[in-house]
């Protein structure tokens, strides 16, 4: 086990005595604070990767609309990044999610097409079914004590398959289902989960020119796109959580050592379970968000998705062990996985380099954000 | 020391002259985003004419794909492509639910789009200029025609992926154009299913002359193989859509009598052409353009297999 001084953990009031002070209770510089954050490294990196755009690629990138289409794929892997770092600080993997966003994107799509219900119950039934199977995942790894890595890697093959199998089968033969957009009907609801927020500020904004325009007068951007709302919302609220709750000191304490919590009253297998309940939930979350945004599904979505929230959650200071790190970090690593993504078509490299460049600059975003890490952390 | 120093010179002077018409070109990028990536031996054809293309008509060309079919990452790389604000887009619209949006927002942002290989059923609706692709109809009927003219009465059309739209419309224009009887053969995409569920069908049925098969790989290979165990080689004519080694090999060994190439080189070739004369002249044909089918006999087929090595066929 990796010893980590979590900084998250004083949450007891500030020693007033200062006599009795030990180490652990060594009153610190505001500025050392900053610089201990799990998530320093991963803004740090992000910093890195924005100036090598910067100096690299077309200017528009870096527009309000190439900033939205930056963070629109950050906004789908952030969802589920930092479900994954609060899975990975509680000490525990989820490799299914990738193929749970396409299978909870057919059982909502099954839901609106073949049985025609209202958008509100086919919300809460898929995320009730992806509860459920997130559940199960947890339970099958508490009880038989293999690891949750090998536990939820049959859970990516079995899904996967499912989503192929029950496409086919809603559909007829296809792997494609269509018209979930058309069907969904609008709504409060509708568009709680798809479509733009803010829109008629933008328009407001583009009327007095403040904003791009199109040739026809509508503007480049019609509003911020909820998924952004969601992702940042949910690292607010999951920042909130691991920080200022108790079920927050509970996960870093459950995969941190699980005996020693155990042994001092922590329901582990509960958070544990907890967890992987809401970690198949975001996917659902994002299965929603997708579906309703794209108007349809198929039996690709969320390809290779568990890996990149993996990384991303890596970059924002998780460690593979458990124990440490944040979901400001998981939600920087987002941001950095979509700039590179996105931003790489915004330079003159040619596709076939695509994959190398990924790998390389997520390596060096890791690198970088391990180096600033330990240089402020003096940690080995 | 002088002559280094004119030597400098002429080459700054060399320098700049290469870099002015590159500086000019900017203008008149063209930016193709597929759902195929550049690994796929089909699609790296595309990509070829892409740059071919691009080298003829000297326009700075950019070929973007999500690394796998993932049509949300699809969607995100058109938007990323107008914010760009190139001189053309060129997209294929395998989904137009989830990149309808996308292509209308290069449309609204005054883009000129040409959609290829697939959408061109949608192509017109969601504002692109034309289509560059197969028309699947039209290539069934094209092929059942010859089948007919060597002599084809009854036919088998061997369908390995029942439900896939595209390929139900190949059996359609394959029994319009063929005239004779045709039935359609549902198999699997496994090859063993195919050889012994064809072998059977021309056992029960011995009128059975024709078979034309939905893919070369898949559903072809089997079928020649098929043909070829119950002894009746010559005597079923063999056809199929799409191309694959083994089967262009058994063209050229008189087993099995075309291949239907699409062309694909064309599909990312000609836009290329098109959008760069547009942004010169404004000039477009006036409909869809049709990349195949070309029927790859016997005589063409050493041709194909050498161009293939290429990455051009």
């Amino acid at each position: 086990m990796v010893n980590t001084t979590q900084p998250t953990a004083d949450l007891s009031p500030a020693p007033t005595v200062k006599k009795i002070q030990d180490e652990r209770l060594r009153e610190v510089s505001f500025v050392t604070k900053i610089m201990r954050r799990p998530e320093l490294g991963a803004l740090a990196g992000l910093i890195l990767v924005a100036i090598f755009f910067a100096s690299t690629a077309d200017p528009s990138m870096f527009t309000l609309a190439g900033i939205m289409n930056i963070l629109s794929p950050a906004a789908q892997l952030g969802i589920l990044a930092i479900a994954a770092a609060l899975l990975m600080i509680g000490g525990e993997f989820d490799l299914s999610i990738g193929s749970m966003v396409a299978f909870t994107g057919l059982i909502f799509g099954a839901f609106i097409t073949l049985s025609g219900w209202a958008l509100l119950p086919a919300i809460a039934a898929t995320l009730v079914i992806a509860a459920v199977l997130g559940g199960l995942n947890g339970q099958l790894v508490i009880r038989t004590r293999l690891p949750s890595f090998i536990v939820t890697l049959a859970f990516l093959f079995i899904l996967r398959g499912l989503s192929l199998v029950g496409l086919k089968w809603a559909t007829g033969g296809s792997t494609q289902m269509r018209g979930i957009g058309d069907q969904a009907g609008e709504g409060l609801i509708r568009e709680l989960f798809s479509g733009n927020a803010l829109e008629g500020a933008f328009a407001w904004l583009a009327a007095n020119d403040l904003i791009g325009k199109f040739p026809n007068g509508t503007p480049t951007v019609t509003g911020v796109p909820v998924s952004i709302v969601w992702f940042a919302g949910f690292a607010l609220l999951a920042t909130w959580i691991l920080l200022r709750t108790r079920a927050g000191n509970w996960i870093f304490a459950a995969g941190g050592d699980p005996n020693a919590a155990r042994n001092s009253g922590v329901p582990v297998d509960r958070v544990k379970t907890a967890l992987f309940m809401l970690t198949a939930a975001a996917a659902a979350v994002v299965a929603i968000l997708t579906v309703l945004d794209a108007g349809s599904t198929d039996a690709r979505r969320g390809f290779q998705k568990e890996f990149e929230a993996i990384i991303a959650a890596v970059i924002g200071g998780c460690l593979l062990t458990g124990g440490y790190g944040s979901a400001i970090g998981a939600f920087f690593g987002a941001i950095i996985f979509g700039m590179v993504s996105i931003g790489l078509t915004y330079t003159r490299f040619d596709s076939d380099w695509f994959q190398v460049f990924l790998g390389a600059m997520l390596l060096l975003a890791v690198l970088f954000n391990n180096f600033i890490r330990r240089k402020v952390t003096g940690e080995r | 020391m002088k002559s280094i120093v004119t030597g400098l010179a002429a080459a700054a002077a060399l320098t700049l002259a290469s870099v002015a018409p590159v500086a000019a070109q900017q203008n008149s990028r063209i930016i193709v985003v597929s759902h195929g990536q550049a690994n796929d031996p089909f699609w790296s054809v595309v990509k070829n004419g892409v740059s071919a293309a691009g080298q003829d008509m000297k326009v700075q060309v950019d070929y973007r794909a999500p690394e796998t079919f993932d049509m949300v990452a699809m969607g995100q790389l058109i938007d990323a492509a107008v914010n760009q604000k190139p001189a053309g887009l060129i997209v294929s619209i395998p989904d137009a639910s989830a990149l309808g949006p996308s292509i209308q927002k290069a449309v609204a942002a005054g883009i000129p789009v040409i959609s290829m290989n697939s959408g061109s059923d949608v192509s017109k609706k969601l504002g692109a200029l034309l289509h560059v692709g197969q028309d699947e109809v039209v290539a069934g009927r094209i092929a059942g025609a010859k089948l007919k003219e060597m002599g084809g009465k009854v036919g088998l059309c061997v369908n390995q992926e029942v439900g896939n739209v595209s390929l139900d419309l190949r059996c359609k224009g394959f029994t319009e154009g063929f005239g004779g009887k045709v039935t359609v053969l549902p198999v699997s995409n496994d090859p063993a299913d195919i050889r012994a569920k064809v072998k059977a069908a021309v056992a029960s049925d011995a009128s059975v002359d024709t078979i034309l098969a939905l893919g070369a790989g898949t559903a072809g290979e089997p079928s020649v193989a098929a043909v070829k165990e119950a002894g009746k080689t010559g005597a079923i004519r063999v056809a199929t859509f799409d191309m694959s080694a083994g089967f262009l090999k058994s063209v050229a060994a008189g087993e099995a009598v075309f291949a239907i190439d699409q062309q694909q080189y064309l599909q990312g070739y000609l836009p290329v052409v098109f959008l760069a004369n547009y942004a010169k002249f404004g000039l477009m044909p006036g409909g869809d353009v049709a990349s195949g089918p070309n029927l790859i006999t016997k005589e063409k087929a050493a041709q194909v297999v050498d161009l293939s090595a290429k990455g051009i066929r």
